[in-house]
């Protein structure tokens, strides 16, 4: 009898813990849903009292509005540009200096190693201007060059394949040395296969962060040719001040590749992030 | 380390070729990523630093200063409503979305249906631009058409000037802002949780302990080190707060002052106003910031974070 009476116990908490859960879901979601249904409204909709939940007729025309007044097209291919750009930097840099840093014994490792961490202590405002003045030396600006350069580097990157060379077992390069493998063939051809679940955490964490970067676009690349979505949206919302319908189908347009990633890739999401967690 | 045979001159000619041989791929393996932050991250700063000691004229030509950029920080209203605005989003907004955090995570901690979907669902905010959640907030956020005073007003509660008033604006992004942060800390408390081994709630139970207690002498002194790790970084994101309050409030609002935060006045004036001197200024400000609070924040982690 008392184990029944517990179960209605924990069935009845099961309950409050759910409708909990759901609330805050909605708040969650909500957000998004109302964008995509404003998305599809016209201006008049949108701006009912009380509002309109359903469009009377699907306005795509917002979504090629947006491809004809503003270089849409171009802010995808120059996200994709950029955010691939610095991904694959970030995997073959971070990976080797990670490596090395992990893995070879070398006079002034330890020293080196401060220096990076003391970079990760630095906020960004504080070479954000020397940053800009090179681009400009370079004549970069308003080029996806401009976009990628400075992506490519990261000292957060290293600090995690560090973290992560070190987790795996000695012996498998112990005996490739024996074989006479030298440091980068065993970083190749043995380290690197075993450290997909870190170059993993890393890809996540480098295409969330550079999918969403905003200052530095909008510093370096004002041409709206070489805008990434980021930035875009900013101009977007210079054009369309008021005409949410609009607004909403472009932010719609630059969310739901993230999120459809996201989706596929959940799992690796979560546990990358707990990964990142867990070492840094 | 292997570092002090090198010292000696003597041992150094005995270098095995092996040994040549791993400090050659040492150096090669870093150089790329070193050479890429001596360039583009560590000279800079210190280029900032020497920035923030000049006085910018027109044109872009710049001529020393000595400190008159700091003290201008000290003089300038400007500034110090910045400071103050940044101060409060970040004393706010990082309590608020830990607390919230943790207790969704324990929500998610217990064995019940649909939990992956429930994660999803609260981890969504987290994989999405803040320029683009920033508009559909602003737009949940207006005053006349809004969803949110909608729904205020059918349980007849006037709705705001949520980002119009200025006395408001500002806490009204602190809320989208934990918004957007819960799931993301969320994913560090559950892995927390998780790592709270189960006998010790069983031998509580067997104490006779409720969940409140259990909660207050297990649950969160476990969690003190996850809650540490979270207000370390959740502080320095918070201190840098840009793209929501950039992309939420025009410099024409009534709002913009009172909303304006050190990040957003240091992009001012280093690329709208062209002063990079004290826009330096400012970014040197933000670094002490930082370093400060995450300094005190080590020194009392004695005090209240468990290690076991």
């Amino acid at each position: 009898m008392g184990k029944s009476a517990s179960k209605k116990q924990t069935k009845k908490s099961n309950i409050i813990v759910h409708i909990l859960l759901i609330i805050g879901a909605l708040a969650m979601v909500g957000p998004f849903i109302w964008m995509l249904l404003t998305s599809i409204k016209t201006v008049g909709e949108s701006t009912q009292v009380p509002p309109v939940i359903f469009p009377e007729e699907i306005q795509w025309e917002n979504y090629t509005e947006i491809f004809t007044s503003l270089p849409f097209s171009s802010f995808y291919f120059n996200t994709i540009v950029m955010t691939g750009g610095i991904l694959i930097g970030q995997l073959i840099l971070c990976s080797m200096a990670g490596y090395a840093f992990a893995r070879i014994d070398f006079p002034g490792r330890n020293g080196l190693f401060i220096l990076f961490l003391s970079v990760l202590m630095i906020p960004p405002q504080a070479f954000l201007i020397p940053q800009f003045f090179l681009m400009e030396s370079f004549g970069w600006l308003n080029t996806l060059q401009a976009l990628i350069m400075p992506g490519l580097f990261s000292a957060f990157g290293t600090f995690l394949m560090r973290q992560f060379f070190m987790s795996l077992p000695k012996e498998l390069e112990e005996s490739a040395r024996i074989d006479g493998c030298n440091h980068f063939q065993i970083f190749w051809r043995i380290m690197l296969p075993l450290a997909k679940p870190g170059l993993i955490a890393l890809s996540i964490t480098t295409v969330l962060f550079s999918w969403k970067s905003l200052m530095w676009p909008l510093i370096v690349n004002n041409s709206m040719e070489k805008m990434p979505l980021s930035a875009g949206l900013a101009y977007l919302k210079g054009q369309y001040v008021t005409d949410y319908p609009i607004l909403m189908a472009g932010a719609v347009l630059a969310l739901w590749p993230v999120i459809v990633i996201f989706i596929v890739l959940q799992r690796h999401f979560i546990e990358g992030i707990t990964f990142t967690g867990s070492k840094g | 380390m292997s570092s002090k045979p090198v010292m000696n001159k003597r041992k150094r000619k005995r270098i095995s070729p092996l040994k040549r041989g791993d400090y050659f791929w040492g150096y090669a393996m870093i150089a790329p990523t070193l050479i890429g932050l001596l360039v583009l991250y560590i000279w800079p700063s210190i280029q900032t630093f020497y920035f923030s000691l000049n006085t910018w004229k027109a044109f872009g030509n710049y001529e020393w200063g000595g400190l008159s950029n700091y003290k201008r920080i000290l003089e300038d209203p400007d500034l110090i409503t910045a400071l103050k605005n940044t101060l409060i989003f970040s004393v706010l907004s990082v309590p608020l979305s830990i607390a919230i955090a943790i207790f969704v995570a324990l929500l998610l901690n217990q064995k019940i249906k649909g939990l992956s979907i429930y994660r999803t669902l609260y981890f969504l905010p987290v994989v999405t631009i803040p320029a683009a959640i920033a508009m559909v907030w602003k737009w949940l956020y207006t005053a006349e058409y809004g969803l949110i005073n909608y729904v205020l007003g059918i349980f007849s509660i006037e709705g705001p000037n949520w980002l119009t008033n200025p006395d408001l604006a500002l806490y009204s992004i602190i809320i989208v802002s934990v918004w957007m942060q819960i799931g993301y800390y969320m994913i560090f408390f559950l892995s927390g949780l998780q790592g709270i081994p189960n006998s010790l709630y069983e031998a509580a139970s067997i104490d006779g302990a409720g969940a409140v207690r259990k909660f207050f002498t297990i649950t969160l002194p476990l969690l003190t080190p996850t809650i540490f790790f979270v207000t370390i970084i959740s502080l320095i994101e918070a201190l840098q707060v840009f793209d929501l309050i950039f992309m939420m409030i025009e410099p024409t609002s009534p709002a913009y002052q009172d909303t304006r935060t050190l990040v957003v006045l240091f992009f001012e004036q280093a690329f709208k106003m062209n002063d990079k001197g004290f826009a330096s200024a400012i970014a040197i400000l933000i670094f002490l910031l930082i370093f400060v609070v995450t300094i005190i924040q080590v020194k009392l982690q004695k005090k209240w974070v468990h290690y076991d």
